[in-house]
């Protein structure tokens, strides 16, 4: 495709030559094909999306909208002004772009139905209520281009799911619509092509692989040969991380967690002897907190900030130099695309400093570098698309208009995660839609979904319709209520600071202080859903966020095993590693590369029983549920457990004479279920496949607390439906969720096949090395999932026991 | 059979699922059944299991069976809105009228019902009395007279070993008792909310049946 003038000449004026893969991108474009561009950061990959756009429009005028460009971020502003606005302006073209999120005005929203901009900038919840509309068909007619920015950041989730139905919605208004997907490099371009095509059909797709960028160089913080026993944080090491930021421009400082990174913040500024401009930025902020932190890194008046994933994404800004990761990156595709964040240009390398938190995940950390100098990168496991996500974008398409069963079918086919699902479940997922899916045929009368005499399905009513659209998108949340600084009942116009979960919220009284967005903040009193705070002092709580917390990929487990076993490479470690590895040896074994160690020691009164099962910290948990119920038909007396990524550690009063009935994988059958079916894990996917399925309201912030809570809760609903409707729709949606990324089933099942091949007991004579770091864990962590009777009797022992005065 | 505790100078037995039993009158207690609380939701376009309504009346029956009460006080928003028994289905409709029948059946009017339940038979009334005990749906701070009632809902909300555990639960004040809501989709407010502290006019335990025992937790 010939560059009209306009664009060679920017070009030519910057002294920039067009690269390779933009070239690639505008002749995918010119040949009609769907493309999917993999570049590292700082290849310019947001304009060469955006390239073919502007020289088609360049070229010729168009009426109404030419492209959507859908991203996982609702804070498109900064990054599309560098990469789009700004050029278009420089380029003198005569293309309107507009952004339309949940933040956009209605009055804004509205004015775009009537008068669509050339080029809008959206999130794939925002796309999916444009598409409930009945006019959008005529809006979509005549999209050219669809660019998804970031699809590594989708795949595999919900928010991918429901982006994928998006698509082939507009695919079918729009049929020589261009789908072109941007990603970070990733493992495996070819099946990302297949998720991005119609009818999963890759050899549609075009790959474009930008070329270069000079390999990152990735450091280990290690101090004086030592590495602490036990911690996950990096947080001992916080000294020696602010030097490093006094050396640097600019810092990003990567925690795994909310929680982490306010204590590793507090850390970071107990060091700052430099009082140097420190900022923190994670999911929990303000959106407005967020953005100032944003533009202040972008204004170059930061010299560190301290975040989550919250800042994984979509964030060019060429001044970081220094990317530090505390505690380990848990993957090496993690790993590669937080390094990115440091230095854009694509000539130099990105630097990075990863801060194991204790010796197991020195290895993990050695064994990160060694997978990212080696190009190996974690595998995405794709997964069926699922139902709940289904059952709302049927009802958002009923909202849009009437439409044929048979069609929809077809139309929901061709997005790839659904392209295996039956005819027999849509129409289950449609009959769920339509009067709940019960058994029962108690809501004819109100049924959703209601029949035309041409075989249409129409929605009942406009209402339903704005009731969907107030609830619909995929991403649940934990009920929260918002920290209001600078108010009380005086002031109502307090600045809001961000949001702490409910359950946390529950614990705080007024006088309490907690510890948010890098200050200790006192509770001054409660209105509604909001906390009023102002500033305060003392020992602060920790706030407490659900879940976060990503489990160490199969592939860098394997590679944490090949280093243990490596003795060439001990050579390279830390004397304190070294020696911890050796003695292990000596004292016990060490894990070999496909087997199951098992240790069994006494210790005190206690017997434990430690096993490295190297499978991630929710398989660990599941195994530590389902061995301790074995455990305790065996009559071994267990008393808990803790899990962490490598092990999952046990103790009990009797002794474990012979580990390998304890792993049988029978296990997984009967006893899973049950566990499963009353564990929280079973509720707290059943929550969400509830709002996302669109039976339950989304609760507004504060709800709760008022006691005026207008929504059923789900847990309630949860207990009758097992009871009277065990195979409902969203049971069985609920079962996958837990299944999946909770439980992690399947790599449970992996370890224990392992375990009946290849399991090698030890009985040590005392507590041996690698158990430290998991027996350091005991009390600190919750202990076990202890039946809540058995608790509810102790608690109330031990009031009545604190309480006696006789 | 739980334990009984002293209430007013009698003895009364709250049970595993909810009512309160006083076999001294023989007598059995419930509040908020919210009867048909999931089709008033479903008319809204939230299509929440229908069963609700159907368990929570076997739960009742099994209840009456097992103490062989005589009489039965329902303290209020037995139906979750006044347009409740219409939508009650054939067969509950039936089970509930064979109930007001065959026992002394009292309905306690509530904020959400008022005296919609009177087509299924039994008696309508907005307060009553049994002996030394005033029974209505909301608890009156300012009388000082023995009360069961109901309207609050009350749970207990413990946090023990990092475990958050939420329970129904009957709160007990100095001359009050508050019965938990015994519908089946019926959520609870804590025990030490400020609303429910004030309703109880004083020092309050949350008494909690668990198995065979009576749990009582201090509250505050």
């Amino acid at each position: 495709m010939e560059l009209p003038n306009i664009i060679n000449s920017w070009f030519a004026v910057r002294g920039w030559q067009v690269r390779a893969h933009q070239l690639a991108m505008l002749d995918a474009a010119a040949r009609g094909r769907h493309a999917l561009l993999t570049a590292p950061t700082g290849a310019g990959k947001t304009l060469a999306g955006f390239l073919p756009t502007l020289a088609d429009l360049a070229a010729a005028p168009h009426e109404g909208l030419h492209t959507l460009y859908i991203s996982p971020l609702k804070a498109l502003a900064v990054d599309v002004q560098r990469n789009l606005i700004t050029p278009i302006a420089e380029m003198g073209l005569d293309i309107r772009v507009e952004t339309r999120t949940g933040d956009t005005p209605a009055a804004r929203k509205a004015r775009q139905k009537e008068v669509p901009p050339h080029i809008l900038l959206t999130t794939p919840e925002s796309l999916a209520n444009l598409l409930s509309n009945p006019e959008a068909a005529a809006m979509m007619a005549g999209v050219k281009r669809v660019i998804i920015d970031e699809v590594h950041a989708f795949g595999t989730t919900k928010r991918g799911d429901q982006l994928m139905l998006c698509l082939a919605r507009l695919q079918r208004l729009a049929p020589s619509l261009q789908r072109v997907g941007l990603s970070a490099t990733i493992a495996d371009p070819e099946s990302w092509a297949g998720w991005l095509a119609p009818d999963a059909d890759s050899t549609q797709v075009e790959i474009v692989v930008a070329q270069g960028g000079a390999d990152p160089a990735i450091d280990i913080l290690v101090i004086d040969d030592r590495i602490p026993w036990g911690g996950h944080n990096g947080r001992w090491a916080a000294r020696a991380v602010m030097r490093r930021i006094e050396s640097a421009r600019l810092a990003i400082v990567f925690v795994n967690t909310r929680a982490v990174a306010e204590l590793v913040f507090r850390d970071l500024w107990a060091e700052n002897d430099q009082s140097l401009p420190i900022g923190i930025h994670h999911g929990s902020l303000a959106p407005e907190a967020r953005r100032k932190v944003e533009a202040a890194m972008a204004a170059g008046k930061l010299r560190a900030i301290v975040a989550t994933a919250s800042l994984d994404l979509g964030l060019d800004w060429g001044d970081v130099d220094l990317v530090i990761q505390m505690g380990a990156p848990k993957g090496a595709s993690r790993l590669l695309q937080r390094t990115g964040r440091a230095n854009h240009r694509m000539d130099e390398a990105s630097r990075c400093l990863i801060v194991p938190g204790n010796r197991f995940e020195y290895l993990e950390a050695l064994a990160a570098r060694d997978a990212v100098q080696a190009g190996e990168l974690d595998p995405d496991g794709f997964r069926p698309g699922a139902l709940d996500v289904l059952a709302q974008h049927v009802v958002g398409c009923a909202a849009a208009g009437p439409f044929f069963p048979d069609e929809l079918y077809d139309e929901v086919k061709s997005a790839a995660p659904y392209a295996g699902v039956t005819r027999e479940s849509f129409d289950a997922v449609l009959g769920y839609a339509a009067t709940g899916g019960y058994a029962l045929k108690a809501y004819e009368r109100y049924q959703r979904l209601v029949a035309m005499p041409d075989g249409r399905l129409r929605l009942r009513s406009a209402a339903l319709a704005r009731q969907w659209r107030m609830n619909s998108g995929t991403i649940v949340e934990a009920v929260a209520m918002n920290v209001v600084f600078g108010s009380g009942k005086s002031n109502r116009h307090g600045r809001k600071l961000g949001q702490v979960e409910e359950y946390f919220a529950g614990q705080l009284r007024v006088g309490d202080s907690f510890m948010f967005a890098g200050q200790t903040l006192e509770v001054t009193g409660f209105e509604g859903a909001d906390i009023h705070v102002r500033m305060g002092r003392g020992s602060p709580k920790v706030p407490v966020y659900a879940g976060g917390r990503m489990p160490m990929t199969t592939r860098l487990a394997a590679r944490v095993r090949g280093l243990m076993n490596d003795r060439a490479r001990w050579l390279g470690m830390p004397d304190d590693v070294r020696e911890w590895l050796a003695i292990q040896d000596r004292v016990s074994r060490l894990p070999g590369s496909d087997d199951v160690l098992v240790e069994t020691f006494q210790r005190d009164d206690r017997w434990y029983m430690v096993v490295y099962g190297f499978a991630g910290h929710p398989a660990h948990q599941t195994l530590g549920m389902l061995v301790t119920q074995r455990m305790e038909r065996a009559g071994l007396k267990p008393l808990g457990f803790v899990a962490s990524d490598y092990a999952m550690a046990c103790w009990s009063l009797d002794p474990v004479d012979d580990p390998q009935p304890l792993f049988d994988p029978t296990v997984l059958e009967d006893e899973l279920a049950q566990w499963l079916a009353a564990s929280p894990f079973l509720r707290r996917a059943f929550r969400e496949v509830a709002i996302i399925g669109g039976l339950i309201e989304r609760v507004q912030p504060g709800v709760h607390k008022s006691g005026k809570a207008m929504s059923v809760s789900s847990d309630l609903i949860y207990d009758v439906l097992r009871r009277h409707e065990p195979d409902h729709l969203l049971l069985t949606a609920a079962w996958t969720d837990a299944r999946g990324k909770l439980t992690d089933i399947a790599r449970l099942a992996a370890l224990l096949e392992q375990a009946h091949g290849n399991l090698s007991h030890v009985r040590a004579a005392h507590v041996t090395p690698l158990a430290v770091p998991s027996l350091l864990t005991i009390g600190r962590e919750r202990v076990g999932d202890s039946a809540d009777s058995a608790l509810l009797l102790e608690a109330e022992a031990l009031i009545a026991e604190a309480m006696r005065v006789d | 059979m739980s334990v009984s505790f002293s209430f007013a100078g009698e003895a009364l037995q709250p049970l595993p699922c909810g009512a309160l039993w006083w076999p001294g009158e023989s007598t059995l207690f419930v509040a908020d059944l919210h009867f048909e609380k999931a089709s008033h939701f479903a008319a809204k376009g939230w299509l929440l299991p229908p069963h609700a309504t159907a368990e929570t009346l076997t739960n009742l029956i099994g209840a009456v069976e097992t103490t062989g009460a005589q009489r039965l006080v329902c303290l209020g928003d037995s139906f979750h809105d006044e347009a409740g028994p219409d939508r009650l289905s054939d067969e509950t409709r039936r089970a509930l009228m064979t109930m007001t029948r065959s026992l002394d059946w009292w309905w306690i009017t509530g904020n959400h019902d008022e005296d919609a339940a009177a087509v299924l038979g039994g008696r309508v009334m907005v307060e009553g009395r049994i002996g030394p005990l005033v029974l209505r749906h909301e608890a009156d701070p300012a009388d000082p007279t023995p009360e069961l009632s109901g309207h609050f809902h009350p749970k207990l909300v413990i946090r023990h070993r990092g475990r958050h555990i939420a329970r129904r639960c009957f709160a007990h004040g100095p001359t009050k008792l508050i019965l938990p809501a015994y519908g089946a989709f019926t959520g609870g407010l804590d025990i030490a909310d400020p609303a429910l502290q004030a309703a109880l006019a004083g020092p309050a335990t949350a008494l909690v049946v668990e198995g065979d025992r009576l749990l009582r937790f201090p509250v505050g």
